[in-house]
């Protein structure tokens, strides 16, 4: 019998810490499984779409009117008369190697097309999305702490219209109106085309690629394309991140400890950003992201209205020319890049709350 | 009538039934955002019943003379390009609607419930796998899906349909699963499996039932979010075709005039807009009535 727990008590704390290191490695590992089986999930349904849903892919390329024996060879040069698991492997094996064939429309292989189509988006899905936040979080704060104020009412009409109107609809409306009606904005695409090509495409974004350039012209003109179309897909992530915003902020204020600041004479500006918002803001990365996320697939529409030279519009023109190629590339990237932010925004919110870490 | 319906202690199930039914009307009766829903809802119906008594003029009669008129007391909403009378197309267009909402809704909701029912009631490995499946599909953008879908099917309201459910799916199965794995253990649910019930019958006569008033609620809510992919895979020509009046297609046929005949792609716009929102109304409405936890959190 002795008198020194110690011991046993170290190993006590040892086996959990040990327990915890092991149970976060678990955590990561189980991440990390769940991300790639999400990631080979999507290339299964690009897959499925491109090799098992069309009727006959081989008539597609060949046409109706080849001999058997054409036919025969196109098939085997497709590799279609193989196991269709096998046929899944070097589909994943070719998209790893960044080969998504060649798109029947440009003539140039897919991955080139995106990449030469995604800084397009990127902007003006990233300007979208500024515009939500600089303007949704200040909206929701304020009317959670003035419940029933016009803002209030504001936010709550606007994340009923954000869930109702038409996005491609809308553009055209705002087309009608702040082109045509009050030449506020400047029209369709993304610059006139008597600045096109002048400066260097070094990301591909118009507005930092001007500025690195020192042409304010250009930077100035590329905004003014910019502002109708970010600002329409703005609207539908304000709508959204105000609406929650508004409702985490309730949510907080509800606490006693908001009271409890109140009480101990904290000003009502203090206790509102410092007490209320600050535990917010990780639940609010999550909404961002994935307000951000669905941004990059509300593009399609915009940028189909609005002649936007990005992967939208790319998507939407191989569509409606049945280019199987460049649309399977386009949903790989777009569906990626979507779950990719929304797995970041996960992590960052593991990371940061420690009640998640868990 | 109304106490018969109201018994505390009804004598049949069918009175029991249409007691819970008038309980929840007359609760969703008191909410006036769900009447205003409701009512747009019934309109929409009615609209799509009665479509030849309440459209002046053909939906696909050409009046050539008669093109791009702005909005008048012969023609409310104006005429397009083709002399046709918005009005009436629109009209004509509830059914298209309708059709397609009702459509997925029957498609969709089905196999989630089924799906996650079993999820939920079996557990272990199938739990995991089908729920995998499911999570895969919810993380995928579904818009982007639906279009990915439609090109490899070809163009078609049909199809338009099948790609919109396939990526409806995931939700209900999530809905389905959460709520089975509550009453799994439940003791009316080993009753039945003591009395010898398979497990088929004990998901299709015990478990998926239970389910019903959250499936419903999600239903209705998504309704809007549905209208919109419709009207989008519309628009971009890959949903109804011509001369169908498909309200997003009608939009897409009046871009080219929205500079200077501007009623041609709006009006149809408001008919996809008031439809949403009386779904967005009624789905809330529905929402507070049966489901009073989750109403709360908003």
């Amino acid at each position: 019998m002795s008198f020194e727990p110690s011991e046993s008590a170290t190993d006590a704390r040892e086996g959990l810490l040990t327990s915890q290191l092991l149970g976060s490695a678990a955590a990561v590992l189980r991440f990390c499984v769940v991300t790639a089986a999400t990631f080979l999930g999507l290339l299964a349904i690009t897959f499925f779409i491109g090799r098992v849903v069309p009727i006959d892919p081989v008539l597609a390329v060949v046409g109706d009117r080849a001999s058997n024996e054409v036919y025969e060879a196109a098939r085997q040069a497709m590799g279609l008369d193989r196991p269709l698991i096998i046929q899944f492997f070097s589909y994943v094996g070719d998209v790893f190697t960044g080969n998504l064939g060649t798109s029947i429309s440009t003539g140039r292989p897919v991955t080139e097309d995106l990449a030469r189509f995604f800084p397009a988006t990127l902007e003006m899905a990233t300007i979208g999305i500024l515009i939500g936040v600089l303007l949704g979080v200040p909206m929701g704060v304020l009317a959670a702490t003035r419940q029933g104020s016009w803002v209030d009412q504001l936010i709550r009409v606007l994340g009923l219209l954000g869930y109702s109107v038409p996005a491609f609809w809308l553009g055209l409306v705002g087309l009608a109106v702040f082109y045509a009606g009050l030449g506020w904005v400047a029209g369709p695409g993304r610059i006139d085309i008597f600045y096109d090509g002048i400066v260097d495409p070094v990301t591909g974004l118009y507005l930092i690629d001007s500025l690195v350039a020192g042409e304010w012209d250009i930077f100035w003109n590329a905004l003014d394309h910019l502002m109708l179309p970010a600002s329409i897909l703005g609207f539908f992530s304000l709508a959204y991140i105000a609406r929650m915003t508004r409702s985490f902020m309730l949510d907080q204020l509800g606490h006693e400890y908001v009271t409890t600041a109140r009480v101990k004479g904290v000003p009502e500006r203090r206790v509102i950003w410092r007490h209320a918002f600050y535990p917010i803001r990780i639940q609010l990365i999550t909404v961002i992201g994935l307000s951000y996320a669905a941004l990059l697939e509300g593009s399609v529409m915009i940028e189909t209205v609005f002649s936007w030279p990005g992967i939208g519009n790319y998507l939407t023109n191989a569509l409606l020319n049945a280019d199987m190629n460049a649309v399977l590339g386009a949903t790989l990237v777009i569906g990626a890049v979507f779950i990719l932010i929304n797995k970041i925004s996960d992590v960052l919110y593991r990371i940061l709350d420690p009640r998640a870490r868990k | 009538m109304i106490d018969w319906l109201l018994d505390d202690s009804p004598s049949s199930r069918l009175q029991a039934y249409l007691g819970r039914a008038w309980r929840v009307f007359a609760a969703l009766l008191r909410n006036p955002l769900a009447v205003v829903g409701g009512f747009i809802i019934l309109v929409l119906i009615v609209m799509a019943i009665f479509a030849p008594l309440l459209a002046p003029y053909s939906p696909i009669g050409q009046d050539l003379a008669n093109r791009l008129m702005p909005p008048s007391a012969a023609h409310w909403m104006g005429t397009d390009e083709l002399g046709r009378d918005i009005y009436s197309r629109v009209v004509y267009g509830a059914r298209i609607t309708l059709m397609i909402v009702t459509m997925v809704a029957v498609i969709a909701a089905p196999i989630g419930l089924i799906v996650g029912a079993i999820s939920g009631y079996f557990g272990g490995w199938t739990d995991r796998v089908l729920m995998g499946v499911t999570d895969i599909f919810l993380s995928m953008p579904k818009l982007i899906l639906a279009l990915a879908f439609v090109a490899a099917l070809g163009p078609g309201i049909e199809n338009a349909i099948i790609a919109i459910a396939i990526t409806a799916w995931p939700a209900y199965a999530r809905i389905a699963r959460a709520e089975t794995i509550t009453f799994r253990d439940a003791e009316f649910i080993a009753a039945v499996r003591l009395q010898g019930a398979s497990s088929a019958r004990v998901i299709l006569r015990h478990v998926l039932p239970l389910c019903a008033s959250s499936t419903i609620i999600r239903v209705t809510l998504d309704m809007a979010g549905i209208i919109l992919t419709a009207a989008g895979l519309g628009f971009l020509g890959l949903g109804a075709q011509p001369p169908l009046p498909e309200w997003g297609a009608m939009i897409s046929r009046g871009r080219n005039f929205i500079l200077d005949q501007w009623w041609v792609a709006t009006m149809p716009g408001f008919a996809i807009i008031l439809v949403s929102l009386g779904f967005c109304f009624l789905g809330d409405g529905l929402r507070d009535v049966l489901d009073p936890k989750q109403g709360d959190k908003q």
